[in-house]
């Protein structure tokens, strides 16, 4: 189906309960826009959708969203797929383009995902920690990884009620193979909200400030298919080495170099293995649970596998 | 992050025995910084290895710099592990490491041709640490399975080549191909290493469990 039909297909079943129109005179108006007058497809598909409110007399919020479905993030696989979702936003992210008004990460209770929100698009802006009832968002896939758009067509209304933000939780067993730089004894930038990791006393967005101090590892665990990155923040750090925060710092300032801290971390870790879970935000998993795997694994089933081969 | 972060290389899982005959290392395109692999005989390859054994050697072969050569055993060979200048924190290890010991190395595959023609792999750490026989048996079993499954993978390869007319599933294994090209040793060698390796720890499980 082309891009266009499908487009016309969505809002002709906005529609078809409440005036007679065909799907052939919806893709007509929309190729006229998009075709001759070079108008993007989200503008072509407002003012077309636009133009069949008025002419039922309707409202926007009347017609049914036909083409979107309710729909929970963990049933998020698939790409161009038009849905409605009720989620409460974790964290906004600064905007790599002009082109992209909001970016940022969407929670329910069934997990996380991207959202990304067009800057042509003109829509309220959302809040960090609002929770929104979002209809007509639109499903969109790169590299195995999903995430979803809203756009002109998109209903955005807030709503006054908690929700509770589940994880897409991750287990993985391996060894850990490396600890990568920025881990051990870091410090933050104290501003509020920013809490970025300071490089030589600078923040990227502050310039030079008093950092706080902080433990953190970024390590990798790799079972031999597939090498994750895993992020400890500082309560997994202390649990995991079984060293706090204040006997970090005493450390550093003992040795009058905070270096000392990861070099001493990377030598109890690294070569073991661990079973870990905990909720993946894109490439990263958040180590929530950590078991050090060092109890004897089972040879015997292999072993039979093995000698039958 | 870097690019180079996002796609990382997996350690890959490795006897001895199948590691020094994995003589033959490639890259996948002409570009100077792209990875080197060592292709493995049972068809995967490895800009990285995992593996855990015993050291039973240390030896400072430098001549006019520190260059160490560590001797680490699994129950199917010899890993021959070298660090220098550029691997000051595993050249340490080594220096200071009492064999015997068990050690667990991250390291990437390198080969030398030696003076009679012979090609020599060996590993290059990029960090050794000490731990324990808990970890070395977890090892092993891990490297007995990922080898497994190398072999079957293999091994489907195989049969669809047998019969091509066949309508076959088996997805194509581009390093198998490689692999029965380059290399002369059938893969089910490397099957008796798993279970020779396999019962070596049954063993020690049986002893250790046997009345005093
Ligand atoms: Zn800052």
């Amino acid at each position: 189906m082309s891009d266009v039909r499908q487009h016309a297909d969505d809002i002709h079943d906005q529609f078809s309960d409440h005036i007679d129109v065909s799907v052939e005179d919806v893709e007509e108006r929309l190729t006229t826009l998009v075709d001759e007058y070079k108008v993007p497809m989200d503008e072509a598909r407002r003012s077309v959708t636009n133009h069949y409110l008025e002419e039922a007399d309707l409202e926007r919020e009347d017609i049914s969203r036909g083409g979107s479905e309710a729909a929970n993030v963990e049933d998020v696989d698939e790409p161009e797929q038009w849905i409605d979702l009720t989620a409460k936003v974790i964290e906004l992210w600064d905007p790599r383009s002009d082109s992209v008004a909001q970016v940022g990460l969407l929670g329910d209770p069934t997990g996380t995902i991207k959202f990304t929100k067009w800057a042509k698009s003109d829509l309220p802006t959302l809040e960090e920690g609002g929770v929104y009832e979002l209809r007509n968002v639109v499903t969109d896939e790169y590299q195995g990884r999903y995430s979803v758009k809203l756009n002109s067509t998109t209903v955005i209304e807030e709503l006054d009620e908690e929700l509770e933000v589940g994880d897409d939780t991750s287990e993985i067993e391996g060894a850990l193979v490396d600890m990568q730089s920025g881990s051990g004894l870091i410090k933050r930038c104290p501003k509020e909200d920013c809490t970025r990791v300071l490089q030589n006393g600078r923040c990227n967005e502050h310039g030079d400030v008093e950092g706080e101090f902080d433990l953190r590892i970024k390590a990798v665990v790799d079972d031999g298919i597939d090498a994750h990155e895993v992020i400890f923040d500082k309560e997994a750090t202390e649990d995991l080495t079984g060293l706090s925060l204040e006997e970090a710092k005493e450390m550093a300032m003992d040795a009058l170099d905070t270096t000392i801290v990861a070099d001493e971390i990377m030598d109890d870790i690294v070569g073991t293995y661990y079973r870990i879970e905990g909720p993946t935000f894109g490439r990263y998993v958040l180590a929530d649970d950590v078991e050090e795997l060092d109890g004897p694994a089972d040879a015997e089933q292999l072993l039979i596998k093995a000698r039958s081969m | 992050m870097s690019q180079s972060e996002l796609t990382r290389e997996v350690a890959r899982r490795v006897f001895a025995s199948e590691f020094n005959d994995s003589t033959y290392t490639f890259k996948e395109s002409d570009d100077e910084r792209a990875p080197n692999y060592a292709l493995l005989p049972t068809g995967d390859r490895a800009n990285r290895v995992f593996i855990v054994g015993t050291l039973t050697e240390t030896e400072d072969v430098g001549e006019d710099s520190e260059y160490w050569r560590g001797r680490v055993v699994d129950p199917t060979g010899t890993f021959f592990v070298y660090a220098g200048q550029y691997q000051p924190e595993a050249a340490a290890v080594l220096r200071d490491t009492e064999p015997p010991a068990y050690v667990a190395i991250v390291g990437k595959p390198r080969t030398y041709e030696t003076e009679d023609g012979s090609v020599n792999v060996s590993v290059r750490p990029e960090s050794i640490a000490v731990v324990d026989d808990a970890t070395r048996d977890r090892w092993v079993v891990e490297t007995a399975e990922r080898t497994i499954d190398r072999i079957e993978a293999f091994e489907e390869w195989e049969a669809e080549q047998e019969a091509p007319e066949s309508a076959s599933t088996a997805p194509t294994n581009e390093y198998a191909q490689m692999a029965r090209k380059r290399y002369d040793s059938p893969v089910i060698n490397y099957r008796n290493d798993v279970i020779q390796a396999l019962e070596q720890l049954e063993d020690v499980e049986s002893d250790a469990e046997a009345p005093a």
